[in-house]
């Protein structure tokens, strides 16, 4: 009885310090943003005037829609992909798992940007760029989720599926997609989320004709001063999201309960041979153009190629307040920081849910699902005046990009935590070691390489943040990517081609990032 | 349905699998594949189902060479060890399955699922979720869904082997009983001799991914093709003698009052006791004595053999040896 009420007490404090944060930093924002949408001279007034407008209405229909067609794309174009990766066993794989994973860690503007200089004049800002750049960005997930799962099942189950007549075709009907039916939904509503709450891509592509709500949020509030209508655009966006995460949840409760029972992968034979190949091949080709485009633009100078685009970023520019590489000391600078405080905080976090603290789980990932562009601008509603003045405070930008970076955290710390096996610290326990001994010589050694994921995870992760980044970051303090949409949103080649070499110079400070991370794996003997 | 599996040979990641396997199953018969863990029965039998396609030889059914066709159009049932049921299927689900991809009419559908279910003394448990099945149950739901669209031979990769004591035989013998009303072609992969024995009309024993020897239990039995054959299917009066080995059945072996040998050990295994002689000479014998009162360890005895019950063998050179 004591033992449980100390353990307990024990529990609650571990989940204090996420909890606060949570409050303050998540909730606060959304609070001040409700009250700006719904309370005018301290009165509520329902913003009936935004909703039923007829550019509401459009702006509403176009973010459903390219989202459902991103979706619908993307599963299309990953299943191929997971299908080749999580059957069967071939040299390289691991090296192709990792490269597919690539575009996924990039940042939304660099992908934007790549698109632009890989698409020709015509297609540049059209709904197709908008859709292929989401494809690209996404493909990741369902790889991902699917493959892990897909890998999970029992081969035999095709084998015993062809012996009693069914073809290839009726086998992936009637046992593949039933069997895959809750990784799908998972991965589709995941996708789904990100291609709803879209910030980079669209205001890179998008243009001035293609508008969706996250989009329209930050035009009202950062362009228009139309604060009302940007924070009930914020509490549309919002709503919509809560439904897709509930109706996504229902689902893969509905379609879960499938068995799953590993079976080593296959080396493919015969004709499958062919198809991985196939597959593997147009996969990694296709994922490869966009980088590569980015780097030829960025190189490309009048007729010739050279390294002049770079070296502008050495120099005064009318499009930002500082020197262009000074963005690159801050976006390092902001992203260790937030780093640091998202360990802070997504360590307790995930202990706290592997306690099952189910609740707090599913608070830690909704900021995943809230729209970036209104956590900014929450912020700036939320943090304008004491006690909590920070919006002229460099704090404020890896205060919002921890949080963006939160649920990757605790995503990557809890699995490893919950499979960390009783039975080796019982273990330790009968052979003599104290609890802090446990601690250091079972549970530390165990987390290293998820602490390292996780930081990595972290740090492209706020490295690339934008949406929240561009409203809280301080005009003389940009971070690359707020940098590469300044040069954008300006007219002239030189803009262009500056733009192009920061999106190089941050695809490689992720590139690097991911390959510190990647080796922190590698030297773990995996288990 | 007739089968007949001409010089297959399976090499997988350079290593051979599989090498110059032959054999036959005539329609009605019931084959048993018998050998150790590694020996290449199962590689064989999924070579048959269509699963694995072979390096070289063809697999014929009914004559007609069906070595590139795959498994779908074949017309073999295929048993795993672990049942593999569908998991998002309920049991009706599973064992309707292969009618259904045969576009079998619904009502039509329905009485195959009845009747297979039946057959295996599971009538009632068409709307169980599988997940619920007991490892015995789920084995049978799964030779139901083999049977269902009707297979002209039938495939059983260790049927029982993820079943143990008592539910094991009266699967065994269920199997059995089922076999020859349905008169069922039947090709069974197995580690067991017991099983191998109860369900095969002849066995087939594979080592190293060759076949030994394929014969009638009784043949086997009292003609093992070498010293290996005997060994592995339990006996222990094996006494080599250079290239040739000596085997003498352990019921031909009688023990009597004398004094020409002491017993070693008595072994109770069911209603028979095994008895190990030390014979005056040095040499070692076991016996068989199935009586109520046997001797015990210690006692002096003296072995009658019945030289009906001796065979000379070669000796096998080709392997590690396995101890009886």
């Amino acid at each position: 009885m004591d033992r449980d009420r100390r353990a307990l007490a024990a529990g609650a404090a571990i989940a204090a310090l996420p909890l606060t944060y949570l409050a303050v930093f998540f909730g606060w924002p959304l609070v001040a943003i409700l009250k700006r949408s719904l309370v005018v001279d301290g009165t509520l007034d329902l913003p009936l005037d935004v909703l039923t407008r007829g550019s509401t209405r459009e702006i509403a229909w176009f973010t459903l829609w390219q989202a459902t067609a991103s979706t619908a794309l993307t599963l299309a174009a990953g299943l191929p992909l997971a299908w080749a990766l999580s059957r069967f066993r071939f040299r390289g794989r691991s090296v192709v798992e990792a490269l597919v994973l690539v575009p996924f860690v990039l940042p939304t503007v660099v992908v934007g940007t790549a698109f632009l200089a890989l698409l020709p004049d015509r297609l540049e800002r059209s709904v197709w760029a908008i859709l292929l750049a989401h494809v690209f960005f996404n493909v990741a997930v369902v790889v991902r989720v699917v493959g892990a799962f897909w890998s999970g099942l029992d081969s035999r189950l095709w084998d015993a599926a062809a012996t009693l007549g069914a073809s290839p075709l009726e086998r992936h009907r009637a046992v593949t997609l039933p069997l895959l039916a809750p990784a799908l939904a998972s991965a589709a509503s995941i996708v789904f989320l990100f291609c709803f709450t879209s910030f980079g891509v669209i205001v890179v592509l998008g243009g001035v004709r293609y508008a969706t709500l996250e989009t329209e949020i930050y035009n009202q509030a950062a362009r228009l001063f139309d604060l009302r209508t940007a924070a009930t655009l914020a509490l549309i966006q919002l709503a919509a999201v809560a439904l897709t995460v509930l109706v996504s949840g229902r689902l893969e409760r509905r379609l879960g309960g499938a068995r799953r029972t590993g079976r080593p992968a296959l080396r493919p034979s015969g004709r499958e041979r062919l198809a991985v190949a196939a597959v593997v091949g147009a996969g990694l080709g296709l994922l490869a153009l966009p980088p590569a485009a980015l780097v030829v633009r960025s190189l490309r100078v009048g007729d010739g190629y050279g390294l002049d685009h770079f070296r502008t970023l050495a120099e005064e520019t009318p499009a930002l307040l500082v020197v262009p590489w000074h963005a690159i000391v801050n976006s390092l600078l902001f992203a260790s920081w937030a780093t640091a405080i998202a360990l802070a905080v997504g360590i307790p976090a995930a202990v706290a849910v592997v306690q099952r603290r189910r609740g707090l789980d599913v608070l830690l990932m909704l900021p995943l699902g809230a729209s970036a562009v209104m956590l900014g601008y929450g912020y700036l509603l939320a943090f304008d005046d004491p006690p909590l003045d920070l919006r002229s405070s460099p704090a404020i930008v890896p205060l919002v990009q921890a949080l963006v970076a939160l649920p990757f955290v605790v995503r990557s710390l809890v699995p490893p935590l919950r499979a960390a096996d009783v039975r080796l610290r019982e273990a330790a326990a009968v052979l003599g070691a104290t609890r802090g001994q446990i601690r250091r010589e079972i549970d530390l050694p165990l987390l290293a390489r998820p602490l390292a994921v996780a930081a990595g995870l972290a740090f492209a992760v706020s490295l690339g943040e934008f949406g929240a980044t561009v409203f809280v970051a301080r005009a003389d303090r940009p971070t690359v990517p707020v940098a590469i949409f300044r040069f954008l949103s300006r007219p002239g080649a030189e803009n262009v081609g500056a733009a192009m070499a920061l999106c190089v110079v941050l695809m490689g400070l992720v590139a690097a990032v991911a390959l510190v991370s990647e080796r922190a794996l590698v030297r773990e003997r995996p288990r | 349905m007739k089968l007949t599996v001409d010089r297959i040979g399976v090499v997988l990641d350079r290593r051979r699998i599989l090498d110059d396997v032959s054999f036959e199953v005539a329609p009605g018969e019931r084959l048993a594949l018998l050998g150790p863990s590694g020996s290449g029965k199962s590689t064989t039998l999924r070579v048959v189902a269509g699963l694995q396609r072979p390096t070289e030889g063809r697999v014929l059914l009914d004559g007609r060479d069906v070595t590139n066709e795959p498994p779908h159009r074949r017309d073999v049932g295929l048993v795993f060890q672990d049942a593999v049921l569908f998991p998002h299927r309920d049991v009706a689900g599973n064992v309707g399955f292969g009618p259904r991809v045969a576009r079998v009419p619904r009502d039509e559908l329905d009485r195959r699922v009845d009747e297979a279910l039946d057959l295996v003394g599971l009538g009632a448990a068409g709307g169980r979720d599988v997940t619920t099945l007991s490892g015995g149950e789920a084995q049978r739901v799964a030779l139901a869904r083999a049977l269902a669209p009707r297979p002209g031979l039938l495939l059983l990769d260790e049927p029982l082997g993820s079943l143990d004591g008592p539910l094991r035989l009266r699967l065994q013998s269920d199997l059995r009983t089922l076999f020859e009303l349905l008169e069922l072609t039947v090709v069974h992969v197995t580690h067991d001799v017991g099983e191998a024995f109860a369900l095969g009309d002849r066995v087939a024993i594979m080592r190293q991914g060759r076949v030994a020897q394929v014969a009638a239990p009784e043949e086997l039995w009292s003609r093992p093709a070498d010293d290996w054959v005997a060994r592995f299917l339990g006996m222990r009066n094996v006494h080599q003698d250079g290239d040739r080995a000596t085997v003498t059945r352990p019921e031909a072996v009688r023990v009597v009052s004398g004094d020409a040998a002491k017993v070693l050990a008595a072994d109770r295994d069911g209603p028979v006791v095994r008895l190990r002689v030390q014979l005056d000479d040095g040499g070692e014998l076991e016996a068989v004595a199935t009586g109520v009162d046997n001797p015990r360890p210690g006692d002096r005895v003296a072995v009658e053999v019945d030289p009906a019950g001796v065979v000379e063998v070669p000796v096998w050179r080709g392997g590690e040896q396995v101890s009886g």
